[in-house]
């Protein structure tokens, strides 16, 4: 580089002056990070290696591995996150479709009765369901009514109202990022697969579909991730019969006072959480080396 | 040269017409385009042109009319059936399949064999010269490439009819300049009926067989380009095409005056209604030496003198105010010799060239 060039020390200066100005703006953010972030997981990570006697050592994770309930409890709270997404998938897919599909101000429109559970109450809501759900609920009292079902079914503290109130408090987080990927969809690629000779059917499973997997993708791991580490709706709808990794901590909390192991939990599930988002980071850069999905 | 490797087919839209609310896109239109035409819709934007050619796609529904392609009716019949090749403005390629794969897309719908597939794929790539470049992503292409692309994708199922909605418009002008040509020798060689749309005059005739000018949703006129750059049967056809000046044109007494001249044409004129004389800038001469026959001559004072390359524009006041442009070629000396601004001039018009029109638009 021409470093003696005219003004060249000046010009320098300047470019530097102008980072350092940037870095100086965002450091208040940057430190606030390091203070709520950093500090508190590093903070999890130290407890979760102390032992009951106040020393260094592994029994918090020892003991998950040697006792079979934390296996079962893993093991649900996969199955929980799994189906809930998958059940959003099904219902989400196809509402955003139709949404994307509609004009302008009835998709506004629909895009808001969405996002109104979102700024709801989570507690509101849960409860809301309790109360629909229950044996004498609005929801057994009209299926009887109509002839769906004779008895009361159990539909909550169990797996059923666990389920139920996850995709409904988690469907906004997968409609939101689909309806984006499809509204981004050109029109003019789905006319495009009619001139050629696609039909409708044909043209969305080779060209609208793949073009929206990215959104389908980003929504469905945004669902995974939060249901891997959610409390509130399991805890309620479940009654106690579906029990997760984040009620197992609380309960080493509130009912044993064991800090070690409730950290230990949360720094596998934190490990877990991970480790699904580099395998999903991996397929993703995968799918945008091949042009996407085929 | 193979002409017609495909067979082609003539198109006939009869008293189509399409409202949005209460604007017609398109008000009664019937063109009957030949088979192996290349026929351009040329007019400004919101004209109908674009509606009309997504009537002949099966985008737009006409709320009534006919469409035949040969003998058959395809008004009712949806896009994917019409079996007509497409050009898009925007090439509309789809970006999660490569090149190959682009253009081999109608031909796997069409279930054809795979290694049909590839050997149709490869020959339609090269006949748009991008031989090799199959594997290529769309997003790794230029403009000019993506045209070729799309343009492989709409021949490459050999329909007998090709769309193409201001495919050029994205390109800069050098590479439009050579598409042109390009796309016309193509044209030559597959023989496709080929229905153009632009809002560029310049291309429509240089490509075209014929050219249909529309505007307000109606055609205004169709003909060969020569004819309608030199013969326009109506006002806003000489305005459209070309760079003209029109003068108002009075009656007095059995001829015709203009800018306080008496005027000529070799070509009758309306007889009733206010009339205009189109004036273009490249048909009026700067005359020098005696009054010449047959010529309608307007003296005038210079405004204004630009070079622009290959030509110059002269632009001249006349006796009623109405200021003239006047384009010539840029011959060695010749610039250096013209009258200056503030020089009296005299402008010469042809009686051949002399084209007088009514009034009223339409």
């Amino acid at each position: 580089m021409a470093a003696n060039g005219m003004n060249a020390t000046g010009l320098l200066r300047d470019e530097w002056m102008e980072r350092m100005r940037l870095f100086g703006l965002s450091s208040p953010a940057l430190l606030l990070v390091l203070a709520i972030l950093v500090i508190p997981v590093g903070w999890l990570f130290y407890v979760s290696f102390v032992g009951a006697d106040g020393t260094f050592s592994m029994e918090n994770y020892e003991r998950m591995i040697r006792r079979k309930s934390y296996a079962r409890i893993f093991r649900t709270t996969f199955e929980v996150s799994l189906l809930t997404t998958g059940l959003c998938i099904i219902i989400g897919y196809p509402l955003a479709y139709f949404i994307s599909q509609l004009p302008a101000r009835l998709a506004n429109l629909c895009m808001i009765t969405v996002l109104l559970p979102f700024w709801t109450s989570l507690l509101v809501r849960t409860y809301a369901w309790l109360v629909l759900l229950q044996k004498r609920g609005l929801v057994n009292d009209w299926a009887i009514t109509l002839g769906l079902w004779e008895e009361p079914l159990k539909i909550v503290h169990n797996m059923t109202g666990t389920l139920i109130g996850m995709v409904h408090i988690m469907l906004p987080f997968l409609i939101l990022p689909v309806y984006g990927a499809m509204k981004a969809i050109d029109r003019d690629y789905l006319k495009a697969a009619a001139n050629l000779g696609a039909g409708p059917t044909r043209a969305f499973w080779t060209v609208f579909f793949p073009l929206s997997m990215p959104g389908l993708i980003a929504g469905s791991l945004m669902v995974f991730v939060l249901c891997l580490g959610f409390f509130v709706t399991p805890a309620v709808l479940g009654g106690g019969k579906v029990i997760l990794v984040s009620m197992k901590i609380v309960s080493n909390i509130e009912l044993f006072v064991n800090w070690g192991a409730a950290s230990a939990l949360g720094v596998v599930l934190l490990a877990l959480t991970v480790i699904t988002l580099w395998i999903a980071s991996r397929f993703l850069r995968l799918e945008q080396m091949t042009g996407g999905g085929r | 040269m193979e002409k017609s490797r495909h067979a082609s087919l003539p198109i006939s839209v009869g008293n189509v017409t399409k409202t949005y609310g209460n604007v017609y896109a398109l008000d009664d239109v019937s063109i009957d385009i030949k088979s192996g035409e290349f026929l351009t819709l040329l007019g400004p934007s919101g004209s109908g042109k674009t509606t009309l050619l997504m009537v002949l796609a099966g985008f737009a529904r006409p709320d009534c009319g006919s469409l035949r392609f040969g003998e058959s009716e395809m008004i009712r019949l949806p896009p994917h059936r019409r079996n007509v090749g497409m050009v898009f403005q925007n090439y509309a390629l789809f970006p999660h399949m490569s090149v190959a794969e682009n253009v081999g897309y109608p031909l796997r719908l069409r279930r054809m064999a795979k290694a049909e597939i590839g050997a149709k794929v490869d020959d339609s790539l090269e006949t748009v010269q991008l031989g090799g470049y199959g594997d290529r992503r769309i997003d790794q292409l230029s403009g000019g490439q993506k045209q070729r692309v799309a343009l492989a994708r709409a021949i490459v199922f050999e329909p007998r009819i090709l769309l193409m909605d201001e495919p050029l418009s994205a390109l800069d002008k050098k590479l439009r300049d050579r598409m042109q040509i390009e796309l016309r020798h193509l044209h030559e060689k597959l023989g496709m009926t080929t229905v153009y749309v632009t809002h560029d005059q310049r291309e429509a005739l240089t490509m075209s067989d014929r050219i249909a000018v529309i505007n307000h949703g109606r055609i205004m006129q169709l003909a060969t380009p020569q004819k309608l750059y030199d013969n326009p049967e109506n006002r806003f056809v000489a305005d459209f095409i070309g760079e003209s000046t029109f003068l108002k044109v009075a009656r007095d007494g059995s001829g015709l005056e203009a800018a306080g001249v008496k005027i000529g044409s070799s070509k009758p004129s309306p007889d009733s209604g206010s009339l205009l004389l189109m004036m273009r800038p490249e048909r009026i001469r700067i005359l020098e030496g005696p009054v010449a026959e047959r010529v309608n001559e307007f003296p005038a004072i210079v405004s204004d003198l630009v070079y622009q390359g290959e030509s110059y524009l002269l632009y001249a006041r006349l006796g009623d105010g109405t200021e003239l442009a006047v384009r010539g070629a840029t011959r060695s000396d010749a610039f250096s010799r013209l009258p200056k601004p503030g020089e009296k001039v005299r402008l010469g018009l042809d009686y051949a060239d002399t084209l007088i029109f009514s009034d009223a638009e339409a």
